[in-house]
């Protein structure tokens, strides 16, 4: 059984073949994401209490919570996918990384734009310098870093191992940046706790909060899917399985 | 509960329905975009496959 | 220094002599060029001269953020400085030698670290003293932010290693190497400056030193490994 599971990832490391994989893949993961989301919606909006201090802001918890823990699951995914494109040297697995950071970082800028907006009404400001914005913001200049390099280097290999060397790079700080940035705010401490992290929770807040983290991560499998599929043509646009791809689409869909 | 304090949310609507606009906005993009762009690469593939074939 | 004294330095010789001579060489074309040492200072002055003028030159206020500025402006001290560790080795095709030498490179790497420390970081930390008087510092953390400093770059020289040598080959590194190696000098930046601010005001900060300790102690580690794996990869 483990044999033929290796056998299966072994046959997806070839472009052609998870290329036509990842299509139905990227679908199905899709209708799982938005099965999760409808619920998930009602819930959050409608379905669930509102929290007794912050009254009905609390519901920008459902979407800021959400994309916070997708901006660290899609790094670390993005590291996991880097140490297998490295190791094995399987370039559909740097594909998969590069896919991946424009979705991580839109689920970072969420994060921080929708912890902005949550932090207005319940502090006054627009910004707040506490610990897990801070982190999300030190982790989107981290995406746009990988970003910008890959754009700076024309040879799609070198692109690929530097990126994937930045990506673990960055994955081995995190853990120091959480820590040190925890530190440094506590240090400053102000009269002000932040809310975003609530030491027990309702399961009446729970569970859509669960249900939309759910569906935003179903959300990336699908959506990274798509844009590996896109970089895979990229790369492949002179290869034999392509042209036959396309030489057999005549008229546009 | 009535759509207008639905809509109102406790006084916080701007703030709550703003996150969750662009939380849409921003999952929807980010879905059409690899979409359209693969529908593009198809087609200018093909149309260089038919340049080559004549 | 020609190609062929390069190879030779490297391949003929032992791995102690190859390490030695490439430091050896380092020194001695710095301090060539000993003018140039100076503009890291210069910068690092004018950095900090900056914030009064920019703020207030209020003695009070100044003296509470003295440690923050002293900091910042020695990290973009530092960071101005990191293209210089492999860009004359890459004109020259020296840095090529190096990957095609016997020797291990993560040696090579971590002998070229140090020299690039002993060049752009130690004067740095020499003049961090007078800077910090001159922002009015309060004498008594002027220990702690010689130890932190001291911890602190070469924390800022093997982290930027990494980066350089993940930019080596390009035309225009620059400004991109400050933006891969901004967000990893910020837990240093964390706990130097939060240490002399501590200091400042009478607390006790072995465990802050004792976190750049172990930071500095995990890059020398790893850094020399993660920047050869990085020019192996920009050198094709």
């Amino acid at each position: 059984m483990l044999d033929t599971m290796w056998n299966w990832l072994h046959k997806l490391a070839s472009p052609p073949m998870f290329y036509r994989f990842a299509g139905p893949a990227a679908n199905g993961f899709g209708w799982l994401s938005l099965a999760l989301l409808l619920p998930g919606i009602f819930l959050s909006l409608a379905g669930s209490p509102p929290d007794y201090q912050q009254g009905e802001s609390v519901r920008i918890m459902y979407v800021h919570v959400p994309a916070a823990w997708l901006s660290m699951f899609v790094y670390m995914s993005m590291a996991g996918a880097a140490v297998v494109g490295l190791v094995w040297r399987i370039k559909v697995s740097h594909a998969f990384v590069r896919a991946s950071a424009p979705i991580g970082a839109a689920f970072t800028f969420l994060a921080l734009v929708t912890g902005s907006l949550w932090g207005k009404p319940m502090w006054g400001t627009w910004w707040i310098w506490d610990a897990r914005l801070t982190s999300e913001l030190i982790l989107l200049f981290l995406y746009l870093g990988f970003v910008a390099l890959q754009s700076a280097i024309e040879d799609r290999d070198t692109a690929d191992r530097a990126g994937a060397i930045l990506v673990l790079v960055g994955v081995v700080n995190i853990p120091i940046i959480h820590y040190s940035v925890e530190w440094w705010n506590t240090l400053h401490q102000g009269a002000t706790v932040t809310k975003f992290d609530k030491p027990s929770i309702d399961w009446r807040m729970l569970l859509p909060l669960l249900l939309m983290a759910m569906s935003f991560t179903f959300y990336y499998a699908s959506a990274a899917l798509r844009r590996t599929r896109c970089e895979i043509l990229e790369r492949e646009r002179n290869s034999e399985w392509v042209r036959e791809l396309t030489g057999g689409i005549d008229a546009v869909q | 509960m009535p759509f207008n304090e639905f809509l109102g949310m406790g006084g916080y609507g701007f703030y709550v329905w703003t996150s969750w606009a662009l939380a849409f906005v921003v999952l929807i993009v980010n879905y059409i975009a690899p979409l359209r762009r693969e529908k593009q690469l198809l087609r200018q593939f093909s149309r260089r496959e038919r340049r080559r074939t004549q | 220094m020609h190609p062929a004294t390069a190879t030779r330095a490297m391949s003929g010789v032992s791995l102690s002599g190859a390490l030695w001579s490439i430091l050896k060489r380092d020194l001695l074309v710095a301090y060539r060029h000993r003018s140039q040492l100076a503009n890291p200072l210069l910068f690092f002055t004018m950095v900090v001269t900056l914030f009064p003028l920019g703020l207030s030159p209020d003695p009070q206020l100044l003296s509470t953020i003295a440690p923050g500025i002293v900091w910042v402006a020695a990290l973009l001290a530092a960071m101005l400085s990191l293209e210089g560790m492999f860009r004359s080795d890459f004109e020259d095709g020296t840095l090529e030698q190096m990957l095609l030498s016997p020797h291990p490179l993560s040696l090579l790497v971590l002998t070229k670290i140090t020299a690039h420390w002993l060049i752009s970081g130690v004067p740095l930390l020499l003049m961090a003293p007078l800077l910090g008087g001159l922002l009015n510092i309060r004498p008594e953390s002027i220990g702690i932010l010689l130890a932190t400093l001291a911890l602190g770059t070469p924390l800022l020289s093997l982290i930027g290693a990494i980066a350089v040598a993940l930019t080596v080959g390009l035309r225009r590194g620059g400004v991109l190497l400050s933006l891969l190696v901004l967000p990893l000098y910020i837990p240093v930046l964390i706990f130097g400056a939060g240490a002399v601010s501590n200091a400042a005001a009478g607390m006790d900060v072995t465990g802050q030193l004792a976190v750049l300790g172990a930071l500095l102690a995990f890059a020398f580690g790893t850094a020399p490994f993660a920047a050869a794996a990085a020019l192996r990869i920009s050198l094709n």
